[in-house]
């Protein structure tokens, strides 16, 4: 346990650290951007990984949170106000959601959220006097928490970190918690759960209410950092793209969606420069996890580790047991 | 990590780079080649448009030496992928990492106002593709310029001309259902009714429909006319589909900028002849610069250049002229800027062209006709409105109060049930 806690403080204080570590305002942009788009995947991850269920309509909270900020900063409410509103609103929306898209299970539920997330870019698409359509709308500044500013890449980032590091502890304590416990036993055993008492609907509920809520967090953040938000930013390949994120990575654990964020989000920005059929090299990325990890990156380096680290144990009972009938 | 990356940045002038990445003082120097960045789409349905671009570009800087008035230039190619938000972050790329002196792209409208409030705060001239139109109107923005043309400023051109040349009363329109398309029929619309036609029926067409059977059947059976404003392959298709549904020569075909693209004309062929488009560019048209161009193209590509190489080629001329201006010191943005506003070119690809007080375009709107010149297809040009400004011939202050074009404004009077 204490190493464990040396290593999550090294951990922490290297992500402080990243702004001065990369000087660039480009890479500490990037980061940030990492971030944002780590915490989506963790949220839908609390569906996908803990509770078994695929939402293919996630990144519609991403939208319900970016236009409702803007719509409300336009109308004249200040950043706080604003904040708290378009939170409540989208993780409103996402209890409806949940309402609706848990009447089924599996292929239903995935088909329901898909559903319903294209209902909101098709009103973010079609509503042009609210959203401005396929022009989208632009947010005229980033808030000042607490008089500071956030504009500079290495403010922003921290912002974004210290959020991050708050939805990444809420959410590690939540799996950890006799609710998380819970949720996997409704994912793994959904008929034993309710022979024991456990409230299956209501878990599964409450589940996607909280993914909804750290959807919408995310989303804030999208919001701040863009400045811009048009119906491609809530577009099914977003919501693909996390559910992707959190699949590379390892769904079963609270790590891998991080992971997946990081790779896609850099194979997507900085390789792209470079290689320019870099879609292919994404696709040769899923293909190779899937084939030699299929559970994932963290959890398929978990087992090699373990499987090196017993490897290199063996020889040590093997000499036991050589040397054993010897005598 | 930088020694991986000074690796990999080989081929891109290495000391100059991998100094900008260690946040090394810039040394301004006239030997040092000039950084531009170039935002365009290689993957996703709008390629075929990027792709054009950047063909258009490496044209002109392969002819002139990869020099721009006189320096050397160091090119920085993003693939936007068409997302807004990738945008963004190619565009901070190339400002922050690559340290450019002006952007050219991106392509699509979304792009360029996902990234406005950017290229105000970083201060960089940017010449634009994107034709949405309150970029240069309502909310005009002093770093960004548009030598192309805005989403409806040919369309206005066209409207004129179809009311009173081809004396057509009653059209319908149809278009892609996205922010140009609406953009691109409403400026139409307003011009052809303020000229006496009505257009008494308005199809939208999903981006990626894949048949416009449906749409075509629903049109009007006492039509005069038909405006399309699809855009890329989109125009192919609508071609190819009107003349297998039958309307070929039974409706008059007028078409806004985008819908008979030379790249794709070919292949349109018969289907488009004797239809009419407003431009601001022609393959055919009969300058100097243009024939070199098209001859350029034909040799390098295999293709006839169409209205998206055509823009960043004009793109290359502008901001040669700029350069010069300056006397090669680009990294002054301010007078960088200046420069470029201040362009005034007489024979540029598409003619004479200058800049309005917005950093928009005012120059020739050229109306053509598909005409079979022996085997192949040509644009032909056979009206020119010479000098026409992103507001045709209305004021501008009043042009300004209205709200920007959209799907429903200026509100159709003649529409039909």
């Amino acid at each position: 346990m204490n190493r464990k806690s040396i290593a999550v403080a090294i951990g922490a204080t290297a992500c402080a650290a990243v702004p001065w570590i990369i000087t660039n305002d480009y890479f500490v942009n990037l980061a940030s951007q990492i971030l944002i788009y780590a915490l989506l995947a963790l949220s839908l991850n609390l569906l996908l990984g803990y509770g078994g269920m695929v939402s293919l309509g996630h990144a519609a909270f991403l939208g319900l949170t970016g236009y409702s900020t803007i719509l409300l900063v336009l109308a004249g409410h200040d950043q706080l106000t604003t904040a708290i509103l378009s939170v409540v609103f989208s993780t409103a929306c996402g209890a409806l959601f949940g309402v609706l898209a848990l009447r089924a299970s599996g292929i239903g539920f995935l088909m329901i959220t898909l559903a319903l997330g294209q209902i909101v870019w098709g009103i973010a698409y079609r509503a042009n006097e609210l959203t401005g359509g396929d022009n989208g709308l632009t947010l005229p500044a980033r808030p000042v928490p607490f008089g500071i500013d956030i504009n500079s890449a290495s403010n922003f980032y921290h912002f974004t970190l210290i959020v991050f590091a708050i939805a990444l502890f809420c959410i590690w304590r939540m799996t950890r918690s006799p609710f998380g416990a819970a949720l996997c036993g409704t994912r793994d055993q959904p008929r034993r759960m309710s022979m024991l008492g456990h409230n299956v609907w209501m878990i599964q509920w409450l589940t996607f209410v909280i993914a909804s809520f750290w959807g919408s967090i995310s989303g804030l953040l999208y919001i701040y950092y863009n400045l811009f938000m048009s119906p491609h930013a809530i577009s099914l390949q977003q919501s693909a793209e996390a559910l992707l994120m959190a699949i590379l990575g390892g769904a079963t654990t609270l790590s891998g969606p991080i992971v997946g964020a990081v790779i896609i989000t850099i194979v997507k920005n900085v390789v792209s420069t470079y290689i320019e059929r870099w879609n292919i090299l994404l696709g040769l990325i899923f293909v190779i996890v899937i084939m030699f990890m299929p559970n994932g990156l963290v959890p398929g380096c978990r087992q090699l580790w373990q499987s090196i680290q017993s490897r290199r144990k063996a020889p040590a009972p093997e000499t036991k047991s050589a040397s054993e009938p010897a005598p | 990590m930088a020694m991986h990356r000074r690796k990999v940045l080989k081929g891109i002038a290495a000391s100059g780079a991998s100094l900008a990445v260690l946040k090394a003082p810039y040394v301004q120097a006239q030997a040092a080649p000039m950084r531009v960045g170039f935002l365009t789409v290689k993957t996703g349905p709008l390629a075929s448009g990027g792709l054009q671009m950047e063909q258009g570009l490496l044209t002109y800087l392969k002819d002139r030496n990869n020099m721009l008035g006189g320096r050397t230039v160091e090119l920085t190619t993003a693939d936007t992928t068409g997302n807004p938000a990738v945008c963004r972050t190619k565009m901070q790329e190339l400002v922050e990492r690559f340290n450019v002196s002006c952007v050219l792209g991106p392509l699509a409208a979304f792009e360029a106002l996902a990234i406005d409030d950017y290229i105000r705060s970083s201060r960089t001239p940017t010449l634009a593709v994107a034709g949405a139109e309150d970029l240069t109107q309502r909310k005009p923005n002093a770093w960004f310029t548009r030598p192309g043309a805005t989403s409806a400023q040919p369309s206005h051109a066209v409207a004129d001309f179809a009311a009173k040349d081809l004396k057509l009363k009653r059209v319908a329109t149809i278009a892609d259902d996205f922010a140009f398309g609406h953009e691109n029929v409403a400026g139409f619309q307003r011009t052809f009714e303020d000229a006496g036609g009505k257009v008494i029926q308005k199809l939208w067409t999903p981006l990626n429909a894949p048949d416009y059977g449906t749409y075509i059947s629903q049109l009007k059976p006492d039509l005069d006319g038909i405006y399309t404003g699809h855009a890329g392959s989109n125009g192919l298709k609508i071609m190819r589909q009107l003349s297998e549904y039958g309307l070929k020569g039974k409706l008059k075909v007028v078409g806004g900028f985008t819908p008979i693209d030379e790249s794709l004309l070919q292949q349109i062929g018969d289907d488009g002849l004797g239809a009419h488009t407003g431009n601001w560019y022609s393959a055919e048209l009969d300058f100097p610069e243009n024939k070199k161009f098209v001859e350029l193209m034909r040799r390098d590509y295999k293709v006839d250049p169409g209205v998206y190489a055509a823009s960043t080629y004009l793109f290359g001329e502008v901001l040669d002229a700029a350069v010069k201006a300056v006397g090669g010191k680009v990294e002054d943005k301010e007078a960088f800027q200046k420069a470029i506003r201040a362009v005034k070119l007489q024979n540029s690809v598409r003619g004479p062209m200058h800049f309005d007080e917005f950093g928009n375009v005012v120059g020739n709107i050229y109306i053509r006709r598909v005409d079979k010149v022996g085997t192949k297809y040509v644009n032909a040009v056979v009206k020119t409105y010479p000098n026409v400004s992103q507001f045709w011939t209305y004021n501008k202050d009043e042009f300004l109060k209205n709200p920007v074009y959209s799907r429903d404004n200026p509100p159709a009077r003649y529409l039909e049930r």
